[in-house]
């Protein structure tokens, strides 16, 4: 494989031909924000929260979703990146219902979290308060879209994890939704396994475990890396992988 | 040394967040030391007055008193700080925001159990058409999120605000909820 030579942060770094940029950024620890990126599913580049500067280039780009090239040179903290950054989490808690006091995921919400990690400590937006279904008609899990930020692991990690392909995103702007089959009740799709893996990888508390009440809901990731190792790898170890 | 004019209002919400200032506990004491409480639920001042240094608000602006004594607050403050989730988001009382006042109204005491209270008058404040974050009424200078916020966020920021020093809160001490 050909190594490629760029220029992170006035630092020069050598990565392989092929590499995202995000993954060169993860190795050498620069802490880059993310929502919709999951190591071991395909990649969005939807939540924007990853944007870099590259010289020569008045566009940001999404690193997850740029590779490294040779000669690259990439500013990942400048004061306007973070200053988006920030935006695009005020714009996120300004879209739904995100009352993290009375959530399920409170106090292990990745975006929670992210608004913290960035100082945004209030929303300058107005908040749109829009009016939102909860769908608890399966058995096990439920679906609440006041908290959904349409990151689509769900849908990335049924079609190509799981294989079913349960989930989709209908309408546009604001008005998007996940949808499950067709469009109808959860608790009525024929194609759900009800294996739970959408639930696992939600980053917020728009899918969480029936009987979860404020604060009570913790997801793990694990289960994605070592299904991947052994379908891809044929290693089948929980210790390398347990946290 | 003159003591820092030091205040303290209650506008839509549960009280929490004065309740976990009161869990700072034996900081009252070195806190009592160092400001002059002018204006608080925990104090009998009916009017809020002029010159005040520090105003910790709590709770969301729900109705017209929350407006007028947001109002108020910024007028005679130096220094206003929305403390707590439901000022800093509006948080749990701006949940009523989907339903319209009316609707909202009739819902819990016309169609509710029992009797509904006769009228409104000028008795009870008038509600505002939606719950607001402190700082789309007023200017706010500082933000201490949580519900309610923890005493070492309280103790982090009060110390903060008697120093005169900007408010910088580690991430850990500044997420929501």
């Amino acid at each position: 494989m050909t190594v490629v030579t760029l220029t992170i942060n006035d630092e020069l770094v050598s990565a392989q031909e092929g590499e995202t940029l995000l993954a060169v950024l993860r190795e050498r620890g620069v802490d880059i924000p993310t929502l919709c990126h999951l190591d071991g599913l395909s990649e969005r580049g939807g939540c924007r929260l990853c944007m870099v500067e590259l010289a020569g280039s008045q566009k940001l780009q999404a690193a997850c979703v740029t590779q490294v090239q040779e000669g690259m040179v990439v500013h990942t903290h400048s004061d306007r990146l973070v200053k988006y950054r920030k935006m695009i989490l005020e714009l996120l808690f300004s879209e739904r219902n995100h009352v993290c006091a009375v959530c399920v995921m409170n106090g292990n919400c990745e975006l929670q979290w992210e608004a913290a990690k960035l100082g945004m400590d209030h929303v300058r937006y107005e908040y749109l308060h829009p009016e939102l279904s909860l769908d608890a008609s399966h058995d096990r899990f439920a679906l609440d879209h006041n908290r959904c930020i349409l990151c689509s692991r769900c849908v990335r990690v049924c079609d190509e994890i799981e294989g079913a392909h349960v989930w989709d995103v209908m309408g546009r702007g604001t008005n998007s939704r996940v949808i499950i089959d067709l469009n109808q009740p959860w608790g009525s799709s024929q194609s759900c396994t009800a294996c739970g893996k959408c639930v696992q990888v939600c980053p917020t508390g728009a899918l969480f475990t029936k009987g979860s009440t404020v604060a009570e809901m913790e997801k793990q990731h694990n289960f994605l890396r070592w299904i991947l190792d052994g379908r891809e790898k044929k290693v089948w170890s929980y210790e390398k992988n347990g946290k | 040394m003159n003591k820092i004019k030091f205040a303290t209002a209650w506008l839509g919400g549960c009280s929490g967040c004065h309740m976990s200032f009161l869990d700072l506990d034996e900081k009252l004491l070195e806190l009592a030391n160092k400001i002059e409480l002018v204006y608080s639920p925990i104090a009998d001042v009916k009017e809020f007055p002029e010159g005040v240094d520090v105003t910790l608000v709590e709770g969301a602006v729900a109705n017209l008193d929350n407006l007028h004594l947001a109002q108020q607050i910024r007028a005679r403050s130096r220094r206003v700080v929305s403390f707590g989730d439901c000022a800093v988001t509006g948080n749990v009382p701006s949940l009523r925001n989907t339903l319209g006042v009316d609707d909202l109204l009739t819902a819990v005491y016309q169609e509710g159990p029992g009797r509904h209270p006769v009228g409104g008058g000028e008795i009870l404040p008038r509600l505002l058409p939606k719950v607001l974050p402190l700082h789309q009424v007023i200017q706010v200078d500082a933000f201490l999120p949580g519900c309610p916020p923890d005493t070492e966020r309280i103790w982090a920021a009060v110390s903060a605000l008697l120093a005169d020093e900007p408010l910088l809160l580690e991430p850990a001490r500044r997420t929501f909820g």
